[in-house]
């Protein structure tokens, strides 16, 4: 609809440790959606009741700003941000290594700044990026994209106004190197075969973005040699 | 904010026991890994509501009452009338439910009940306009947990579908910009019957229709929602496991065929 292939990803920008105050955090822009996402922890939890004995509590807020949106959005919680924060934090939570962690809270907060169909995955993107900027151990970095069914024919990556008069939308989150699918909605109309379809070209868009987190990551924690040292390095392996 | 739940009250080594007898290919109640325990619908045991439905799921039970009443449509869609889910986990069901408002698992199960009859167009929402841009008609969908033996979600979607199949409402006709009731009732536009069924994954094995026990040791559910058509209308995944792609598509392809014989079966009741 806006010029692309049928399994062609919008555009996405990613950038790694945004804010400063946070122990880590990424920003992306995926299409027109415009996300941040922070971690604080792990830190001590409070109120402490809710700690747990062999693991870290992760707590998730996902959360659209009221101007996000065309129309206003009112600020408190939706039950629709209520579910997706449970849905997100249901596919991070698997690549955590929380184990190392007793006692302890991990929160995850993901604002949306600008909304543009498939902000949960955007958000799940964004999320595991802040996780690791934030040198909590990871079992994998995981990816968000969507498929979806537009005038009959599966598509990639939904945009907005596809998605509205789009006929089924197929969220997803995937960690590549242990194939493993931690976030699976759908809604609206799909035969089985579509399904399937739809489920590959999801998959396959979670590893492209997936190599694209591990670009974003090299470019913040590269390591820059200068003249001297690269002479030195030179010379260590000559 | 969505946290990670306490853990399960199982003593560990009944998790393990329950786990191993699952991972041999066997339940804890005998049943085989595809077989659904035995689904008993009862359909208007609530006479004031517009339609209700008792469903029993083994041991689950799960009540859904259905009124209808007059509104404001929202405003991109005019001419249509409003469907709203909403899901209670009543204290008496079980020693954790807490009153109060409703907690993530309540608001996920009643968002996948809604998602199922509305993506499906299981109500003709159109039929449900009074005038356009300014009434129409409210269809509230509650369900009601009353006793909770796992598989929430599978008993709720089909209480409600249930309790709509049950409704009945006043004929009614619009004169002069009132509502105008007759003495007749008509009964809901249906159009579709969606079913969901849920498939948990223990170690590698998957279960479907799990009971309490089989929730605690899982590692993550998937909940697939069909229509008539075999369409497949809604699916929702929870939990802290992981599904590779194959398990998904494995999964989908047997609820789809579980989803048309208890179809079937809700229909036999139906009519």
């Amino acid at each position: 609809m806006d010029g692309r292939r049928l399994d062609e990803l919008r555009p996405l920008k990613l950038e790694v440790g945004v804010l400063d105050k946070a122990d880590g955090s990424a920003y992306i822009e995926h299409g027109r959606n415009k996300i941040l996402a922070a971690v604080f922890g792990p830190r001590e939890a409070h109120p402490k009741h809710i700690a747990l004995a062999d693991r870290a509590v992760v707590r998730c807020r996902y959360h659209m700003a009221p101007f996000s949106t065309d129309e206003r959005k009112s600020p408190a919680p939706s039950r629709r941000e209520q579910e997706l924060s449970k849905v997100i934090r249901e596919s991070l939570e698997p690549s955590i290594m929380s184990e190392y962690y007793p006692r302890s809270t991990i929160d995850l907060f993901i604002e949306v700044l600008q909304a543009d169909a498939g902000t949960r995955c955007a958000g799940i993107t964004s999320a595991s990026l802040a996780l690791a900027d934030a040198g909590i151990p990871l079992r994998e970095l995981v990816a968000g994209c969507a498929a979806g069914k537009i005038d009959g024919r599966v598509v990639l990556d939904l945009s907005d106004i596809e998605d509205k008069k789009g006929d089924a939308d197929l969220p997803i989150a995937y960690m590549p190197k242990s194939n493993a699918i931690g976030l699976l909605q759908m809604d609206g109309s799909l035969t089985e075969d579509e399904l399937k379809q739809a489920l590959d070209m999801g998959v396959g868009a979670c590893r492209t973005i997936y190599e694209m987190q591990k670009d974003a990551l090299r470019r913040k924690y590269h390591v820059e040699h200068d003249e001297a040292e690269k002479e030195e390095i030179a010379e260590v392996k000559a | 904010m969505s946290a990670t739940h306490q853990p399960s009250p199982l003593a560990k080594l009944e998790q393990k026991t329950i786990y191993e007898i699952i991972v041999k290919g066997k339940r804890i109640d005998d049943r085989g890994p595809s077989d659904y325990r035995q689904l008993t619908l009862t359909l208007g045991t609530v006479e004031k509501a517009n339609g209700s439905a008792q469903v029993y799921l083994g041991k689950t039970k799960v009540l859904a009452g259905v009124k209808v009443q007059t509104g404001t449509p929202f405003p991109d869609t005019p001419n249509e009338g409003i469907l709203t889910v909403n899901a209670e986990f009543v204290p008496l069901a079980y020693p954790t439910f807490e009153t109060g408002p409703p907690d993530e698992n309540s608001i996920e199960l009643a968002r996948v009940v809604d998602r199922g009859i509305r993506e499906s167009k299981a109500i003709d929402l159109q039929k449900l306009c009074i005038d356009p841009g300014k009434k129409v008609f409210v269809v509230f969908v509650d369900v009601y947990i009353l006793d909770h033996d796992g598989n929430l979600i599978d008993a709720a979607g089909m209480a409600a579908l249930g309790a709509l199949v049950n409704a009945k409402m006043q004929e009614w006709e619009l004169k002069g910009g009132e509502v105008r009731y007759k003495d007749s009732k008509i009964p809901l536009p249906m159009l579709n019957y969606p079913v969901p069924i849920t498939t948990v994954k223990v170690g590698n094995s998957l279960i479907v229709d799990p009971c309490l026990e089989e929730e605690q040791v899982m590692s993550c559910r998937l909940t697939v929602t069909t229509g008539k058509d075999d369409d497949v209308c809604a699916m929702q995944k929870g939990g802290l496991g992981t599904f590779t792609p194959e398990e998904i598509k494995q999964i989908v392809s047997s609820s789809i065929q579980k989803s048309r014989d208890l179809r079937t079966k809700i229909g036999s009741k139906v009519n």
